[in-house]
């Protein structure tokens, strides 16, 4: 299929360019900017007249469900819910049920997701089997298998000693480990963060140390041993402090933060809102703030949606019994122009934090709009305003501290591989 | 996103109780006054008043509860309504239904006041938010965060015995930490104007910011004590003892445990307060909690006009 995508505005950060411009779409890939192709016979045109064209997004955090958590949402309903959101590449955590230990369950969950023909699906394999944090799983395999970077992103970070040797491995392969900065030992049943909602709530706290003292031991590895390092989901200012200071030193550490993060607090828990019960927990507003302005510094590499997905009985609990997790995939767009727009940000640099930077963390060739690359495309309108209603989301879990609220930034078109597989 | 508070109705009307954080001082006395009226009620022969009569109560402890429980049917029954009482922890939840599904199955049975116990936080919002609308809900205990009727009654309990809430300093001594009575009792005594609360406790059983509740810190008993007014015991939960909160019950008494000698450095007409039921020797000595500035068999005595006021305010026939 031949598609001629024209008048609308191409934004694509990674070449540096923003300029109304055609773009040009032929056996899958992008052929050609501005002028087309000799011959270049189109069989569908997209009039994008005040629209914007960028890279497909690359979400690092999005939860499919699958294997074995089917009654929370299934491989299709997130998979639309993606490519709805205009996410074209999607990096799974492997904390399915089994979770991502073995090769033949990448491969199933690889095989399946292709068959759907939508958005590419980058399983992160587990760092150790079961996530128990015990025995390194079989890394190499399971690269062969599918997974590109491996990680215990979500749970227990395994003891120092395994931590070690896993990372050790893993740079054998120079392969990337993702984790989570939280020491298990001070997260406890702990649901908040330790602040003045928590006090007058009487809830259980995380408190601060608990990823900082993470942080500061992966980073004291990481140059021990000198491996690729991506810590997701970071969410305190004291904990950002610390990795400035680390990429200072030139240490290979990059890391993420998710879109509840970037605009709420604990202040947003309310009266037990439940959806509001996520993992690390929402900070206060000082430190929100200084993730906003650690991502504007390059402190900060990219945004993703951490999306996950629960249903609705799962959350219809007292707050510390309810499940953790909102969901997100189809907010990271319009979240990250919210924040681009708050901090007076140019559009290209928003869109670099969930196109061209998650790319370059997860390893992958995506994010961009260059000639000759697959045509994963997203084509937005960011000045129309919509309401997040479970109508208008996608995906199965409808559970979203942000439900109800007016964001900028509507997807009409998502390409994959050349494919129209959304529009509106 | 503003959430309008969940216990009251647009009118500013009381709906439910929850918490005593964010009532208007105004609400609060009006309770306190309602359940003067009623202690002469519980005193007299005949000790029923037919203020709810035909209304179904339901008693729904999740947790076990005899004291607050057993009040809370007394206060029920003075006015006419119906009691039932469900202990929850051995039956429903342990078949998996879930919290909300026992409330709807009640609600069904036409119930028209859920009073509720629960060990988690916040478990009466959830219910309170998903009743029907004229169903009102009463907050007996919630995790750590709220005892909205045992907060009443002591302030009840202060203001008989010292009148007014002007002037007063009063101390909360014990686990603040896990205690939903203190935090019920700070929002009180701050909204009824009382200008010095304290809260003295060792490091371990205080929550991160605790201060910004509107309290002054201390460690120390013989500081935090002086020209106290009204101390508020809490209770030392068996199991603190066994973590990492507190090395012993023993050195515990020693250094917070209310004893005459630490009492005498209170005001001389200091009045001495328990929410029950009490451990002698950890956190009170029996001849404090036996005393002459013991309040403390008073308080639940109290407590039966109090939990009265609130049934009463909140889903009384039109008086």
């Amino acid at each position: 299929m031949k598609i001629h995508i024209k008048n609308g505005r191409l934004i694509d950060p990674k070449n540096g360019v923003d300029a109304v411009q055609d773009l040009f779409v032929a056996k899958g890939k992008i052929v050609a900017i501005g002028h087309p192709p000799n011959e270049f016979q189109a069989s569908r045109v997209i009039d994008a007249q005040s629209l914007i064209v960028c890279p497909g997004l690359v979400d690092l955090s999005v939860r499919l469900r699958e294997p074995g958590l089917e009654y929370r949402a299934t491989l299709e309903s997130e998979m639309s819910a993606a490519v709805a959101g205009g996410v074209t590449s999607i990096a799974c955590p492997p904390d399915t049920d089994p979770p991502l230990d073995e090769p033949g369950l990448v491969e199933m969950l690889k095989h399946r997701a292709k068959n759907l023909n939508q958005a590419h699906v980058y399983p992160i394999g587990a760092l150790t089997q079961g996530l128990k944090g015990e025995r390194l799983t079989e890394m190499a395999e399971l690269y062969d298998a599918g997974c590109v970077v491996f990680g215990q992103p979500d749970g227990l970070l395994p003891n120092l000693r395994v931590l070690m040797q896993a990372m050790r491995y893993a740079s054998t392969f120079d392969f990337s480990v993702w984790l989570r900065p939280q020491e298990i030992s001070l997260t406890g049943d702990g649901v908040a963060h330790d602040g003045e909602v928590a006090t007058r709530l009487g809830l259980l706290t995380v408190p601060i140390c608990a990823e900082t003292i993470a942080i500061s031991n992966i980073i004291l590895l990481t140059k021990e041993i000198g491996v690729k390092v991506h810590l997701c989901r970071v969410s305190s200012a004291e904990g950002l402090a610390m990795i400035r200071a680390a990429k200072q030193q030139g240490l290979p550490i990059t890391c993420d933060v998710t879109v509840n993060h970037l605009h709420l607090s604990d202040m947003d828990i309310g009266f037990f809102d439940s959806n509001c019960h996520l993992m690390p927990p929402l900070r206060s507003s000082s430190d929100r703030e200084a993730l906003r302005q650690g991502l504007m510094d390059g402190t900060v590499d990219a945004i993703c949606s951490d999306h996950a997905p629960v249903d609705e009985d799962a959350k219809l609990l007292p707050f510390a019994q309810s499940e953790i997790g909102a969901t997100g995939v189809e907010l990271l767009l319009p979240l990250t122009l919210k924040w681009g727009a708050e901090m007076r940000l140019s559009l290209s640099k928003a869109v670099a934090k969930m196109t061209s930077e998650p790319a370059r963390i997860l390893g992958i060739n995506a994010g961009h709009l260059s000639i000759g690359s697959s045509a994963d495309i997203c084509i937005f309108d960011p000045d129309h305003y919509w309401k997040v209603t479970p109508m208008a989301i996608l995906s199965q879990g409808k559970n979203t501290p942000f439900m109800g609220m007016e964001l900028p930034g509507r997807v009409r078109y998502t390409l994959v591989n050349g494919h129209i597989v959304y529009e509106q | 996103m503003i959430n309008r508070n969940p216990q009251l109705d647009e009118n500013g009307v009381l709906q439910h109780l929850l918490t005593t954080e964010g009532l208007p001082a105004a609400i609060l006395l009006h309770i306190l006054d309602t359940a003067e009226s009623f202690v002469g009620v519980t005193e007299r022969d005949v000790k029923k008043i037919p203020l709810l009569r035909g209304k179904s109560i339901f008693n729904l402890f999740f947790e076990p509860s005899t004291r607050t429980r057993t009040t809370f049917e007394i206060a029920a029954k003075r006015l006419s309504a119906d009691v039932i009482n469900l202990n929850i922890a051995v039956s429903a939840q342990s078949k998996g239904e879930t919290l909300l599904d026992t409330v709807n199955n009640l609600s069904a049975m036409n119930a028209d006041m859920f009073v509720v116990r629960h060990s988690q936080s916040g478990a009466a919002h959830l219910i309170a938010k998903h009743v029907q609308s004229d169903i009102h809900v009463i907050n007996a205990g919630d995790g750590s965060h709220a005892h909205p009727t045992q907060a009443l009654l002591d302030m009840f309990t202060i203001r008989r015995y010292k009148h007014n809430f002007r002037n007063l300093r009063v101390a909360i001594i014990g686990d603040i930490l896990h205690s939903r009575v203190a935090r019920s009792q700070i929002h009180a005594l701050t909204t009824l104007g009382v200008p010095e609360v304290r809260v003295i406790a060792p490091k371990t059983l205080l929550p991160k910011m605790v201060e910004r509740l509107g309290v002054h810190v201390y460690h120390d008993m013989a500081k935090g004590l002086k020209g106290i007014d009204v101390l508020m015991m809490l209770r030392l939960q068996n199991e603190r003892m066994k973590g990492a909160n507190l090395p012993s019950a023993e050195e515990y008494f020693k250094y917070y445990g209310l004893t005459p000698e630490k009492l005498a450095l209170a005001r001389s007409d200091a009045i001495v307060m328990h929410p029950g039921p009490m451990n002698r020797g950890v956190e009170i000595d029996s001849a404090v909690a036996d005393g002459r500035q013991s309040v403390i068999l008073p308080q639940v005595t109290f407590g039966i006009a109090v939990r009265m006021a609130v049934m009463s305010i909140l889903a009384g026939n039109q008086a």
